[in-house]
């Protein structure tokens, strides 16, 4: 048994009844390894099973089919409160009952931890979550981001070895959100605990995670870097549900070395570097995204396709253009506004040419 | 008039109270004054009211009596404070008995699946349908020496060869609890299982998650949140039960005399108005001071806690 993994799932199952009678895999064979240390996110969108795979390494949930390690050892079957996790839940669930020390020190007293010992510790992680002083407060009496902070001191003050976060952002407001992800953040590196974060907030996940896996369905589709899942997604759905991505559905004609030539019937003919082997006459899909292509800027030796100009809308720092081309083909667009007062590179109605290099695209195939 | 009063929300809450409001006065605050006159006044020869006013009847209640062995002009007769005591500690005994049936069958229930509750909900509810006389005459067919109890012993007695002598059930301290634990149990398990019901699944997680193990979670989770509803229980079934007299009249007989069968035969009975008078605000004061401390120290159960 290695034990560099925090938490590996080695082809976990969860199937649930349904109210309905019939019987859903909410996980699927999912095996994952989390690395000692990092800051893991579990993405995708409700219903995917993220949550679900959070549940069973809590131990709330227990696994149908497969194994769940912490640390080398096999908790599959072994009760939350003798396991070496804790949560910070989605609404929190501070106990309303008692006050900020004693939810704190909750889980110290449940391990027999002296009160004095208990108190010192309760003060230090509240100052670790910048709330000090709030002892003898009621959670009833704290704001939605101080409840949250909290929650987080709770579970952190019992120094697990791997932190389990279900979407613990999602109920604060968007700048809030933003401060407590850089927040969450830094802590993490600063105790150095692992950190496995479910979230359905793609932006949330790229900017805090070490490695996101990415589910659908009950599998996962892809587990690595944010950089990777970015610009090499695996799959459309990964594609298409990180940031925003054109599609060019085409066929495959030719394949040299790692050159491979897509058809995209009406369209043109495209040339896409990949280190895959495509058979001749295969469906593909050509993945772009916005801001790896040109309006009227032509690349020698890349991709150069004529369309019409559909739609031109400016934002800010950008401008998107919605170009249609032959085939049913579209395509978005993103030009960077970089000069001052520059004027937009065509007009509604206009014919373009949209250029990417042979590199910048993914040749999807599911 | 119509625009007026939509105008105006003060002469709206007045028009909503007013129908309780002139309901309470007849009926609760008029005649309690009446009794607090009489409680003062003096019982004639024929049991009429002859209006003074002394202290005579609380004297009395209190123990100090003018009917003495010879030699003695005043003498102390415990058979009153022995009443009020009596009830007090029934009252109390029946919600601590009550608490402790209805507390697992409210966890029960609230634990169970949301679609089987209002089912359960419903049993619960279902004696209440049927005249609480009749269901007492029911537990007297039951404790009776003759009774259904007494008569399935005997059999198993006789099965196995023994001797039998019937159980006196009927007409004891006993009998008057099982019936008070009887009919109250409803109001306790209402309140309780609404408190347990409000309680949010995550906190069980939560006390999972941070090592407590089933029974430390209960200890320290659920009973302390599930404590407002208990409160609110106790108060719906101690108050009844200090001033219930068909439960100990008809299950107690004349052993077991509570403050509600004094005050009931005092009007009824020895027709003295004026001394079951004194009796009826003695009992509503000791209920008053009991609640007084208790919801001092619990609350009234209103403070239902809410994540």
């Amino acid at each position: 048994m290695t034990d560099e993994f925090a938490v590996e799932m080695q082809d976990v199952v969860k199937r649930f009844t349904t109210p309905e009678g019939g019987i859903l895999a909410a996980v699927n064979h999912v095996t994952m390894q989390i690395r000692d240390g990092e800051f893991f996110s579990l993405l995708g969108p409700s219903g995917c099973g993220k949550t679900t795979s959070l549940r069973m390494i809590a131990g709330f949930e227990l696994p149908t089919e497969g194994k769940i390690l912490i640390h080398g050892k096999d908790v599959s079957q072994i009760a939350p409160f003798q396991r070496p996790v804790n949560t910070v839940f989605q609404q929190y669930a501070l106990f309303p009952h008692m006050t900020v020390e004693q939810n704190i020190g909750f889980g110290l007293e449940m391990k027999g931890v002296s009160k004095v010992e208990r108190s010192a510790r309760v003060s230090e992680a509240l100052e670790m979550v910048r709330l000090p002083g709030m002892e003898m407060r009621k959670p009833k009496q704290l704001s939605g981001g101080q409840q949250q902070r909290i929650a987080l001191a709770r579970a952190l003050v019992n120094k697990p070895e791997v932190l389990l976060l279900d979407e613990p952002l999602g109920a604060l407001d968007l700048k809030l959100r933003k401060e407590m992800q850089l927040e969450l953040k830094s802590l993490q590196r600063e105790v150095g605990i692992t950190f496995i974060y479910v979230t359905h907030d793609q932006e949330e996940a790229l900017t805090m995670s070490d490695r996101i896996a990415v589910m659908s369905k009950g599998v996962a589709l892809q587990v690595d870097k944010p950089e990777a899942i970015y610009e090499r997604p695996a799959t459309k759905f990964v594609a298409d549900f990180i940031g925003e991505t054109n599609f060019l559905d085409g066929v495959v004609r030719g394949q040299t070395g790692s050159t491979v030539e897509v058809d995209l019937p009406g369209t043109g003919t495209v040339y896409i570097e990949s280190s895959r082997t495509f058979a001749n006459g295969q469906q593909a899909t050509v993945a772009v995204r916005p801001e790896k292509m040109t309006l009227n800027r032509e690349i020698s030796g890349g991709n150069n396709l004529t369309g019409r100009v559909e739609e031109v809308i400016y934002i800010g720092t950008d401008t998107h253009y919605g170009v249609r081309f032959a085939g049913s083909h579209k395509a978005r667009v993103r030009e960077q506004n970089v000069t001052q007062g520059q004027k937009a590179l065509a007009s509604i109605g206009d014919e373009a040419v949209v250029s990417f290099t042979r590199t910048s695209p993914r040749l999807l195939t599911e | 008039m119509i625009n007026w009063l939509r105008r105006n929300k003060s002469a709206q809450g007045t028009l909503l109270i007013s129908p309780t409001l002139v309901f309470m006065i007849g009926l609760l605050i008029i005649p309690l004054i009446l009794t607090l006159i009489i409680s003062f006044g003096k019982r004639s020869a024929d049991g009429n009211v002859i209006y003074s006013f002394g202290l005579h009847n609380y004297i009395r209640l209190l123990g100090v009596s003018y009917n003495c062995s010879a030699g003695q002009t005043v003498c102390y007769d415990p058979i009153y404070t022995q009443i009020l005591w009596r009830s007090l500690t029934l009252a109390f005994n029946s919600t601590v008995v009550v608490i402790l049936l209805a507390y697992p069958l409210a966890y029960f229930i609230a634990r169970s699946h949301p679609s089987r509750r209002n089912t359960y909900l419903f049993l619960v509810l279902v004696p209440l349908w049927t005249n609480f006389v009749i269901r007492v005459y029911a537990w007297m067919m039951l404790l009776r020496t003759q009774g259904l109890i007494n008569s399935a012993l005997a059999w198993v007695a006789d099965l196995f060869g023994r001797p039998f002598t019937p159980l006196e059930m009927l007409y004891t301290p006993g009998a008057v609890l099982i019936g008070m634990v009887y009919e109250f149990l409803p109001f306790m398990i209402l309140p309780i299982y609404t408190s347990l019901e409000k309680i949010d699944g995550s906190l069980y997680e939560a006390a999972a998650d941070l090592g407590a193990n089933a029974v430390r979670t209960f200890l320290r989770v659920t009973l302390p949140l599930s404590a407002p509803g208990m409160v609110a229980g106790t108060v719906l079934v101690f108050i009844p039960v200090m001033g219930a007299f068909v439960v100990s009249d008809l299950l107690g007989g004349k052993q077991v005399i509570l403050v509600g069968n004094l005050i009931q035969r005092q009007f009824l009975d020895a027709r003295d108005p004026t001394f079951g008078s004194a009796a009826s605000l003695i009992l509503m004061a000791l209920t008053l001071v009991v609640m007084f401390f208790y919801t001092r120290k619990f609350g009234f159960g209103e403070e239902i806690a809410i994540t």
